[in-house]
């Protein structure tokens, strides 16, 4: 019998190892495996390579605790204008330090050198990126007159993947735009762990409408959802007539 | 006079939209268009995260957690929009599927050329999705003021920091002028309300090619 379920967070994610690269599914507030995340916050995972679309976000406790030393992303640092509050970010300051590095990928061309990656593929030729610096170092060709950049596809150790329900068989389907960068990452990693709100029967879920066939995952827990903390840093510069309130509502400040 | 924020935001909508256009928008400024959108033509807003077809902000007892553009802005659905994949969405972006990006700029050059992602005095900066969305557009239009907070202008003949995209841009709507990109150079198409061509032309770079029928902005 096929039974992808594990009964805690801890145990699903017990064999991430220091070093590990790992890809998180997310974006700014919604879509993260936050209680995964939190499991792997008290097991104190270092050096972690951190896959995902932005810092901060729901990656701030493996900030906090310096778990993460590289990240491979599209929005490692957050400048917003001096009239609305800065995004506690922790992770700017592990990489003016030093004590962190980045590989600066644009989000498009991030997701997709992980897709491909789960698919088996080396790389692919794509016009993002020609003539910036997102292109040194890499190989350039010219099809059809138009400049392109090799961009080698991507894979993980371990992904942590937020579904909304999720079968024994491991079949996901994701609630609305909490599905952003979850299939992608499910796809390219050893392990996919797999954090859903509700555990459904074989069958229940409509075969025409599963979202990541269960093929792509090793584990699924069970859990109750949990949005990430978002901290903000208010300056004496801060309009707070200027702010649009539907950015921060719900949020720490 | 210079424009507002809101004044470009509809100025945009009334230049650039059409009934059944595919638009996304940049975070900032942008963002203002969706609170502008013509009601009588139907127009499909594309996030990177990915959504189509979405609409404005919810009401505050109305916000679905799991329903957020890609500025990170609570919204709403409209009916028939849909919820898909990153990887499909920069499927669509890539691919030329959505007729019009509009993003901001830190500096646009008389080629065309689109920096807005990282400035020098800053040793990282954040791309988002704004390569993909500058390369992959039918047609990229970017708003931004006119000059940066030093006074100092922003369309230069050449960008000085690190580019988004080159040879992208086709129209810059800032809060002075509508310009347009064109293989000879910068075409001054209209002028904002009481600003004068000499008065743009001085907060600009490059030198311009006045439109033998530059006009006042019309709104």
């Amino acid at each position: 019998m096929i039974n992808k379920v594990v009964t805690s967070c801890d145990e699903a994610v017990a064999d991430i190892f220091d070093g590990a690269t790992i890809a998180f599914g997310g974006f700014v507030g919604t879509g993260y495996a936050m209680n995964l995340i939190e499991a792997l916050h008290r097991k104190r995972t270092k050096n972690i390579t951190a896959i995902c679309t932005m810092a901060a976000g729901g990656l701030l406790p493996l900030h906090e605790a310096k778990q993460i030393r590289k990240m491979i992303t599209s929005f490692p640092v957050f400048y917003m204008p001096a009239h609305m509050p800065q995004v506690y970010n922790p992770f700017e300051e592990q990489l003016l330090s030093g004590e962190a590095e980045v590989e600066i990928c644009p989000q498009g061309t991030l997701v997709m050198r992980m897709w491909m990656g789960g698919g088996g593929y080396a790389g692919f030729y794509t016009p993002v990126g020609a003539g910036t610096k997102v292109a040194e170092g890499k190989e350039v060709r010219v099809f059809d007159g138009r400049e392109y950049v090799l961009e080698r596809a991507l894979k993980a150790d371990f992904a942590l993947i937020k579904a909304w329900k999720a079968d024994r068989w491991g079949n996901l389907i994701y609630r609305k735009g909490a599905i952003n960068f979850n299939p992608a990452f499910a796809a390219a990693a050893d392990i996919t762990i797999v954090e859903a709100e509700e555990l459904v029967e074989l069958g229940d879920l409509d075969p025409s409408f599963i979202h990541t066939p269960g093929i792509y995952v090793d584990r699924v827990v069970i859990a109750e959802p949990k949005r990430p903390e978002v901290k903000l840093v208010w300056t004496d510069k801060v309009v707070e007539s200027e702010i649009d309130s539907l950015l921060y509502v719900g949020k720490t400040i | 006079m210079a424009l507002t924020r809101e004044l470009i935001a509809i100025k945009v909508c009334k230049e650039e939209l059409y009934d059944g256009i595919t638009v996304n928008l940049g975070a900032g400024m942008p963002g203002l268009v969706c609170n502008y959108l013509p009601s009588d033509i139907e127009v499909l807003l594309q996030a990177e995260n990915g959504l189509l077809g979405y609409g404005g902000s919810p009401a505050l007892d109305q916000i679905d957690y799991d329903v957020m553009n890609a500025a990170g802005l609570y919204v709403t659905m409209l009916p028939g929009g849909s919820f898909f994949p990153s990887h499909v969405s920069f499927h669509m972006i890539t691919g030329g599927h959505v007729d019009l990006g509009i993003l901001g700029a830190l500096q646009v050059s008389e080629k065309g050329d689109l920096a807005n992602w990282i400035v020098p005095e800053k040793r990282f900066g954040s791309i988002g999705g704004a390569m993909n969305v500058a390369v992959g557009v039918k047609r990229l239009v970017v708003m931004m003021e006119h000059v940066d907070n030093l006074g100092r202008p922003k369309i230069v003949r050449q960008c000085s920091y690190p580019l988004t995209a080159t040879r992208c841009v086709k129209t810059i709507y800032s809060d002075l002028a509508v310009i347009d990109v064109t293989p000879d150079g910068l075409l001054l198409r209209e002028v904002a309300p009481g600003v004068s061509v000499e008065e743009v032309q001085a907060a600009t770079e490059p030198r311009l090619i006045v439109s033998p029928d530059v006009k006042e902005m019309e709104f």
